[in-house]
């Protein structure tokens, strides 16, 4: 049950072979058995989830049960999750319970029926690519516990990864989800921007903020995807759209499918056995029938430069309600009111949140707006449009996710930049607000897994989904799992 | 460019973040090798772009000023004020800004 997809969960809980309860109470063992050497989990509350599971028994019982009914999920501790602490992995909110519940939760749980098994950890208000930054400490990934699980949505990652969770939720503002998932030899989706809500999923950077899932499948994906999409009006970003079946091309060919590989991805600077274990995904995607065409992405290496000015310069003003008064923390000691408000931001930030806030206060300053601010979104639009074009060429664009596999802990922490370049092939995604997908297609020598990146156009998660399921139906690199114990 | 200390110093007082001699020198060297990365944008000639400031060209959506929660309005205010550092009588408490 532990490792089972969520298809086979729902069957089980449809034929009464498991409850809701025995199932989350499966899983809460596990976490109280390997979280001490993984923490992944900043919150676990069994009371809770028991509840929730019950009330799913319930559902079930009455024949009122849906796809998701009763399936445990971790859900990333961004999304507020009322009655639940939640910290964002910051000081700032150590003590912060959630008065009410974002959207996603809404949806999720409320309305879906899945089970919230608690809040995992996380790199501090999602800034990070090493789950390092987290106050709650750093996250180890189960395929090698001296390494990291990648970032920021690494607590998500580790926790599926080690089958503390069937599927987790994550967000992903420069690679957050599919970076993690990468590192830890799972699947991940990003969707296209404002398809799932941002309602009382904690701001970051609010233009290039998507949340989504991650998952041992596109299959499972695909199906938590469906249930936590869909337009909504507390946020002002939301797209209105019909809801979608993101299942729904998973059973077609993939004969015909034009895949785009952008000259840019396949230069130096990737990891040899990354590079070539995505080779030989090319290599499988043409046996399964796809097309491989040359497309290119020239502005492509202007996409970490410019999100590390827009990046910092909207999380500069959406941190800002950080003040020490409404919520969050509040320095012990202050003379006045600016410093109350310098203290209390001073402790409760982190050192790689309180960098971001500097680099953007100075990106927005009087006399650097236009060098930096609009330039980066004048740079923006170069790649938002050099995507445009590709797709004239292609249906899905491929290449390597992360160029290299899990790091150790420690190598990059002391070096930001180094730590930034970790999320050169995911950040232009987010800046042109496609959906983006990462699968397992390998391992490299050391065997840590490598994570294999599809792009594609507005609104084609369903078809991302696909070309990934069809690639996990010809290969089992998604079904290897860490040695931890059983 | 380079940043100087005073101009960290600077920063950091309008972001509202103490920092003392060591962490702003800290900070400087980082942030100057962060803006080292930076820079790489001003080669570009943008002339003629449209600054992009958002990835779906869409509108804030207006809804009516009408009242949307009118259910026990003062408990919801004890709910949002019960993670307040210092609340009393449903007032946010802060230091004495007006002598």
């Amino acid at each position: 049950m532990i490792r089972a997809s969520l298809k086979t969960l729902r069957a089980a809980l449809a034929e009464k072979k498991i409850s809701s309860v025995e199932l989350a109470r499966l899983f809460l063992d596990r976490i109280a058995r390997l979280n001490p050497e993984l923490n992944a989990f900043i919150t676990v509350d069994e009371d809770k989830t028991l509840a929730a599971a019950r009330t799913a028994d319930a559902r079930i019982g009455a024949g009122e049960a849906g796809a998701l009914t009763g399936i445990p999920i971790a859900q990333k501790d961004i999304f507020c999750a009322k009655g639940w602490r939640t910290t964002c992995g910051s000081r700032m909110l150590e003590n912060f319970i959630a008065p009410y519940d974002a959207t996603v939760v809404t949806k999720l749980e409320q309305d879906a029926g899945m089970v919230s098994l608690g809040k995992v950890n996380m790199d501090e208000f999602a800034m990070g690519s090493s789950n390092e930054t987290s106050y709650f400490g750093a996250v180890n990934n189960p395929w090698d516990k001296t390494r990291v699980p990648g970032g920021s949505s690494g607590g998500s990652a580790a926790a599926v990864a080690a089958g503390l969770a069937p599927v987790a939720t994550g967000t992903d503002t420069g690679g957050s989800i599919r970076q993690p998932a990468a590192l830890c030899g799972l699947t991940g989706i990003k969707p296209t921007y404002g398809t799932v809500s941002r309602y009382g999923m904690i701001a970051f950077a609010s233009s290039l903020d998507q949340g989504g899932v991650i998952g041992r499948s596109a299959e499972d994906c695909a199906l938590v995807l469906s249930a936590m999409a869909g337009f909504d009006e507390k946020d002002s970003t939301s797209l209105e759209r019909p809801p979608e079946n993101y299942s729904r091309c998973l059973d077609e060919p993939l004969a015909g499918l034009r895949i785009g590989l952008p000259q840019e991805f396949f230069k130096e600077g990737c990891a040899a056995d990354v590079m070539s274990a995505i080779e030989a995904a090319i290599a499988e995607y043409k046996n399964l029938g796809a097309e491989i065409v040359a497309v290119s992405l020239p502005n492509a290496h202007l996409s970490v430069p410019a999100y590390y000015v827009i990046a910092p310069a909207e999380a500069s003003s959406n941190l800002s309600r950080f003040d020490g008064v409404r919520y969050g923390y509040r320095a012990p000691e202050y003379a006045d009111l600016t410093e109350m408000y310098e203290k209390s931001r001073a402790q409760g930030f982190g050192a790689e949140v309180k960098r971001r806030i500097l680099i953007g206060t100075y990106v927005l300053s009087h006399g650097y707006y236009d060098a930096y601010y609009l330039q980066a979104q004048r740079i923006r639009r170069l790649i938002a449009d050099d995507f445009t074009a590709a797709f004239q060429q292609c249906d899905v664009i491929l290449g390597p996710t992360s160029p290299t596999t899990a790091f150790r802990q420690g190598e990059k922490a002391a070096d930001p930049v180094q730590m930034y370049l970790s999320d050169i092939y995911t950040i232009a995604v987010n800046l042109a607000g496609l959906p983006g997908l990462s699968l397992s297609c390998g391992f490299d020598h050391q065997g840590l897994p490598v994570g294999l990146q599809l792009i594609g156009n507005y609104f084609a998660e369903a078809r991302l989904l696909a070309t990934a399921h069809a690639y996990q139906q010809a290969t089992d690199w998604h079904l290897r799992r860490p040695a931890l114990a059983a | 460019m380079t940043l100087t200390l005073p101009e960290v110093k600077r920063i950091a007082r309008l972001a509202r973040l103490e920092v003392n001699d060591a962490e702003a020198e800290t900070a400087r060297q980082q942030l100057n090798g962060i803006f080292s990365l930076i820079e790489a944008m001003q080669a570009v000639d943008t002339s003629g772009v449209e600054p992009m400031a958002h990835a779906q060209d869409v509108f804030q959506r207006l809804r009516e000023d009408a009242v949307t929660h009118t259910d026990a309005d003062a408990r919801q205010r004890a709910l949002f004020q019960s993670v307040a550092p210092e609340a009393e009588a449903g007032l946010y408490l802060v230091p004495r800004v007006i002598e």
